[in-house]
């Protein structure tokens, strides 16, 4: 049985100029000690999708079915999901300067988990807080559990966002795009402190990112998302080397070295669908260079695709049509050669 | 913390120096004869007014003059006033007790009022609890404190004594140590006169900042935490929420401090705003100047405690 299993997710908001659909039908799922990657660009619904499971988005209505063990968290009460954060599923989040409590001390507020969830006292909370502060690599632990949040530096602090979120050794861990505040070295010492501390605990990710780099160094399996949608579903390798969807193909052209030594940038053109109505279509039909008459009637399903098994592709196109080499669209020839360099 | 509280004691003197110049500057410079004259009396010849120049002192230089009066402060005297040659001490001695009785009662009426409604509007924004305490909020802010006193004097002085019940006096005051329950009665009206147009004020001043504190990304990260409501509104919320509220309180306590004018002025409490204004009606200059430095002084001290207790609230500023 799957870890968390995510089926037709659809989350909206209401405000004051209209709805806002920001999830229009996610699935995924994330098996036990796997990490999951979820790609998408910007206002692409991957932070809105998982933090409304874990009943982080006040406001939102929500719909859908996340099983956790076989469990629906959507249909908690605030009550039961709240034993279930922070003890078998924790988060992390984008900005660790701005996701801790500017006024508590590092150890309180890593301790604070424990003593809500386990029955601890207060002295052997202390002390698995500056274990943990060890085991995230933070120097002089029993030191530094005494201080604030503004007396360490960008990535100091998401190592002890980090050790906060393992505090309970959940089963599953969220990380929001946890190293786009960073410094690119210190991002790749996070990603590698994750994955340590993910063997170490036995705990699945879902590591949420519009970086394609970062989801080819450390995922499983790669979830790719546009518009509120799944549009294509791989293990990793499968998602790089044969990419199906002209979205997934469009996004791994715009990386910057995979365009060639021409120096030119291969961006996809148009933009995305606003998400202020429900989209009944290919969301990305309207951008994309293969768009036929029968993507416009409804969005497609998700189906096999490639040679590898659990390879999903929510796209019309023939199912062995996978590569790079195959994305060149017959007379729109303009990065065709550039893709088999 | 301790370099903190040291520099901040330091500007404190300074400050205190500065204001107490200006004041001497602005009260007691001028012509000798004419300052003696004000204060030898209306009916002087120039031979009293030359005995009295000279028992002020003021045939002697500026810095001088002001060098003594600095010393007579510094050993607490504000010097003799000119109505009734009575040591100026003595009359704020009398005074300050009203002032601060009314004042730290309003406070605590007006936190005890302004705290939970302002944190019940944020937790429930823009719903009927919102909106009732947005409603209470405006009308007493719009309602000026002599308004609002007068109601009150009316509502439960004027109709309850013609009904036969006199629970509350119309005005003046008892001191705590001679009657506490009439000291209680006769503060119970200024109380609520002067906390329910603050209690407005920080009912705002409340929902604004908790609400910006929770739309913060470390009340997401505490509730991720599984922590209950409560502990992250109160713990994670408030918590944060109460700076902004602790510097305004600082700056109001200092300045009612000073005298609360219109709320002594209506329930005819004998306090330093009393004291100022009969002053002022007299010309008597040495009491008008002694009220401005008294004045000046609590807003500053209570300037230089707001500092140090946001300095213990938020470790951030202990830094600086």
């Amino acid at each position: 049985m799957s870890l968390l299993e995510v089926r037709d997710l659809r989350v909206s908001f209401d405000t004051d100029d209209g709805t806002v659909y920001a999830v229009q039908g996610m699935s995924f799922s994330v098996e036990p000690g796997q990490t999951l990657g979820i790609v998408g660009e910007s206002g692409s619904g991957k932070s809105v999708a998982t933090q409304a499971i874990m009943g982080l988005t006040p406001g939102a209505t929500i719909t859908g079915e996340a099983k956790l063990e076989g469990v629906d968290l959507l249909a908690m009460s605030e009550r039961e999901l709240e034993a279930i954060r922070g003890s078998q599923v924790s988060l992390i989040f984008q900005d660790p300067l701005t996701s801790l409590h500017p006024l508590y001390r590092v150890g309180h507020q890593i301790a604070e988990a424990m003593r809500v969830h386990s029955q601890v006292t207060k002295a052997q909370a202390e002390d698995r807080a500056i274990d943990l502060l060890g085991q995230v690599g933070i120097p002089e632990p029993a030191r530094r559990v005494r201080d604030y949040p503004h007396q360490f530096s960008g990535g100091m602090r998401q190592r002890v966002m980090i050790a906060m979120a393992l505090a309970l050794e959940p089963k599953l861990i969220i990380a929001d795009e946890p190293t786009t505040a960073l410094d690119v070295t210190v991002q790749a010492q996070i990603l590698e402190l994750l994955a340590r501390m993910q063997r170490d605990y036995q705990t699945a990710v879902i590591l949420i990112t519009h970086d394609l780099g970062v989801v080819a160094d450390v995922a499983d399996e790669v979830v790719i998302m546009y518009a509120g949608r799944p549009m294509e579903r791989a293990g990793v390798e499968a998602a790089f080397v044969e990419p199906h969807h002209p979205y997934t193909q469009g996004l791994l052209q715009s990386i910057p070295s995979y365009s060639g030594r021409t120096g030119k940038l291969r961006p996809i053109k148009g933009y995305p669908p606003s998400l202020m109505r429900q989209i009944n279509e290919c969301p990305f039909a309207s951008r994309c260079p293969y768009v036929h008459d029968e993507c416009r009637v409804a969005p497609p399903p998700l189906k096999p695709v490639g040679t590898k098994p659990g390879h999903l592709s929510a796209c019309v196109l023939p199912a062995d049509r996978v590569g790079l080499s195959a994305a060149a669209p017959e007379g729109a020839a303009a990065g065709a050669g550039a893709a088999e360099q | 913390m301790i370099r903190l509280v040291a520099r901040r004691l330091v500007y404190l003197v300074l400050v205190l120096i500065v204001i107490t110049f200006l004041t001497y500057v602005v009260f007691f410079v001028g012509n000798p004869n004419d300052l003696a004259a004000r204060f030898a009396g209306r009916d002087a010849g120039p031979a009293q007014i030359r005995d009295a120049a000279v028992r002020l002192g003021l045939n002697h230089g500026f810095w001088y003059q002001y060098w003594h009066y600095l010393v007579g402060l510094l050993h607490g005297s504000f010097g003799l006033d000119f109505q009734n040659q009575v040591p100026i001490n003595s009359e704020i001695a009398r005074a300050f007790p009203v002032t601060a009785s009314l004042v730290v009662g309003s406070v605590v009426i007006w936190l005890l009022i302004g705290i939970p409604i302002g944190i019940m509007s944020a937790t429930h924004p823009r719903t009927l609890r919102d909106r009732a305490g947005t409603t209470f909020a405006l009308t007493f802010l719009s309602m000026p404190t002599f308004v609002l006193g007068v109601l009150f004097l009316l509502v439960f002085y004027y109709y309850l004594t013609r009904a036969g019940l006199s629970w509350f006096p119309a005005a003046g005051y008892v001191g705590i140590t001679t009657s506490p329950g009439q000291w209680f009665l006769h503060l119970i009206l200024p109380w609520l006169t002067l906390a329910l147009v603050q209690a407005a004020i920080y009912t705002r001043l409340i929902r604004g900042s908790l609400l910006d504190v929770l739309g913060e990304d470390y009340i997401r990260t505490a509730r991720a935490k599984g922590l209950s409501r409560r502990t992250v509104i109160y713990k994670h919320g408030v918590r944060a929420a109460l700076t902004p509220v602790v510097t305004q309180l600082g700056i109001d306590v200092g300045t009612l401090l000073a005298g609360a004018f219109v709320t002594e002025r209506v329930f005819g409490l004998p306090g330093l705003g009393q004291l100022a204004l009969n002053a002022i009606g007299a010309a008597d200059l040495p009491v008008v100047a002694a009220v401005v430095v008294l004045a000046a002084s609590f807003i500053v001290i209570m300037n230089t405690i707001v500092d140090i207790v946001y300095a213990l609230l938020d470790p951030r500023v202990r830094l600086a």
